[in-house]
């Protein structure tokens, strides 16, 4: 039998092992390693801390994402020996493997920037993108009557992108629905030159902040956090009463100490193929990878689509014959029940339009309506049920210029 | 996209003034732009120049600060001494390189 070794069943992971399993060649068997007995649907830790989520619908068992005949490792990866096409284990064991994906994501490491985890942290200093981290800020916020609140993103790229602006404006909605939005200021803090990275996105995500009463401080690269204020390396302060900063974002450690991995450990791959620089029989796949698009479960179920089809003929000795476009498919929830949907990919920016039929929608593109921020809430039980399972999804997985307005003819309605 | 004259060469700036080319680049070019955004160039900048210009031939990407600190031994640091405010966007801009992705 020949073996295809999974390093992490997240989103990436799962998506492939439930495609690729209906579809190897009989000589063929899947194992998995995955440290975690529950998935995590992290969708939802952004709604988590306004109470509008049930934390308890959040985890599902790991186990029965994963199809019959696949071997399951629970374990956490110490190192890949590339030359010796095998992976060991923390705990000694090794698995051998003919072809290997890595799916391992990425983490927030409040560890990374000097004062984060010390005194304060999860008490006025807090994360979303961990459940734990999620639930602490869940009862700073219920227990917050007012003062500056700073939301911070500490340095690109991050996990879903957007999120920490989706939290700024679900943080103006919540404020003004307990009647104390004039007794809180609400900052945000970005590494970045703007709200967002692309320039029509950025404009228009910008706008909606200035519109909430919203301050924007950009170019901000944190230094330390100290006596309650964020510091930058050009010796900015910006204090808060209660900070929500997203910490840096690394890949698994192993993959640096595989010798795969950039400076932020994420491995180093092909753009279009996702094969590791140098090997022929190693993937990344998801947040892993490097890779210069969005780091989001929208980018590793498109990226999974072109994967299963290239690495089927990859196996099978022939050219890869596909390549990924980048593309991404982000909603942006603005508050007030209502939310954005952009849509994306290496060459072209987020624009305008409508989404997935071209004028007919019925999803709006870069604007704020009630039937995105219901796809945003139907997206929960598409997750599990259709695209955890790996079953086909009703949109193309190549992004589309169909139905969008080019750049230059934006006029003054964005 | 526009051509302009700069150190005596004709070179060709994208919409946000970063050159398209990088083999148009010179010392002599690199100088003048930065005196377009008030910098005059030291030995400090050159060795900060100097290292991103061969890290793109290398990789294809211009650095990010994290890598001109780890891979270049600038520190971050001294990137905001050097390049004030906008030190990674200064940086490729005198260097030459395209403006650094910007990481969606």
């Amino acid at each position: 039998m020949k073996r295809l070794l999974i390093l992490g069943s997240g989103t990436a992971g799962t998506i492939i092992v439930n495609k690729l399993h209906r579809r190897l060649p009989e000589d063929w068997e899947i194992h998995v390693v995955e440290p975690s007995r529950e998935h995590l649907y992290q969708p939802g830790l952004l709604f988590l801390p306004f109470g509008r989520i049930d934390p308890r619908n959040l985890h599902r068992e790991t186990e029965a994402f994963l199809p019959k005949g696949v071997t399951r490792w629970t374990g956490t990866v110490q190192r890949v020996v590339p030359d010796g096409d095998k992976v060991e284990l923390e705990d000694g064991t090794v698995i051998e493997y003919d072809q290997l994906v890595i799916a391992t994501g990425t983490t927030p490491r409040p560890d990374q920037t000097p004062g984060m985890t010390g005194p304060g942290w999860r008490e006025t200093i807090h994360d979303f993108y961990t459940y734990e981290g999620a639930l602490a800020l869940w009862e700073a916020l219920r227990n917050f009557e007012g003062g500056r609140l700073v939301v911070h993103v500490s340095e690109m790229p991050i996990k879903c992108p957007v999120a920490p602006l989706e939290f700024a404006f679900l943080a103006d909605d919540h404020f003004r629905e307990l009647g104390i939005r004039d007794d809180v200021d609400i900052v945000y803090v970005t590494p970045l030159s703007g709200a967002f990275t692309k320039p029509v996105a950025s404009r228009r995500l910008g706008d909606m902040l200035s519109r909430r009463r919203i301050e924007l401080e950009t170019d901000f690269y944190v230094e330390r956090i100290e006596d309650g204020a964020l510091w930058s390396y050009d010796e900015r302060e910006v204090p808060f009463d209660l900070l929500v900063t997203v910490p840096v974002n690394m890949g698994a450690k192993f993959v640096g100490e595989s010798g795969l991995g950039d400076e932020l450990d994420f491995v180093k791959v092909d753009q279009g193929t996702f094969l590791a620089e140098g090997y022929e029989n190693i993937f990344a796949i998801g947040d892993a990878a490097a890779l210069p698009t969005s780091k989001a479960g929208s980018v590793a179920h498109f990226a999974a689509d072109v994967f299963v089809e290239n690495f089927l003929e990859h196996i099978a000795g022939l050219p890869m014959t596909r390549r990924f476009d980048g593309h991404a498919n982000c909603f942006v929830e603005a508050g007030g029940g209502k939310a954005l949907l952009i849509d994306f990919n290496y060459d072209t920016e987020p624009l305008p339009g409508k989404y997935p039929l071209a004028s007919i929608g019925p999803l709006s593109l870069l604007k704020e309506t009630r039937a995105n921020h219901l796809g945003k809430l139907a997206f929960e039980k598409i997750y599990w049920n259709v695209l955890l399972p790996g079953r086909p999804m009703p949109v193309a997985s190549e992004m589309s210029m169909a139905g969008k307005i080019p750049a230059d003819q934006i006029g003054d309605e964005l | 996209m526009s051509d302009v004259l700069v150190a005596g060469t004709q070179i060709t700036l994208d919409d946000e003034g970063f050159l398209t080319d990088p083999s148009e680049w010179s010392p002599d070019v690199a100088s003048e732009l930065a005196a377009n955004i008030g910098l005059e160039l030291s030995d400090e900048h050159w060795a900060a120049i100097n290292f991103a210009r061969t890290d793109f031939e290398e990789n294809g990407e211009t650095p990010t600060l994290r890598r001109m600190a780890q891979a270049g031994g600038v520190s971050t640091k001294e990137m905001f001494r050097l390049f004030p405010k906008k030190p990674a966007k200064k940086m490729a801009y005198v260097a030459g390189l395209p403006k650094p992705v910007g990481c969606v």
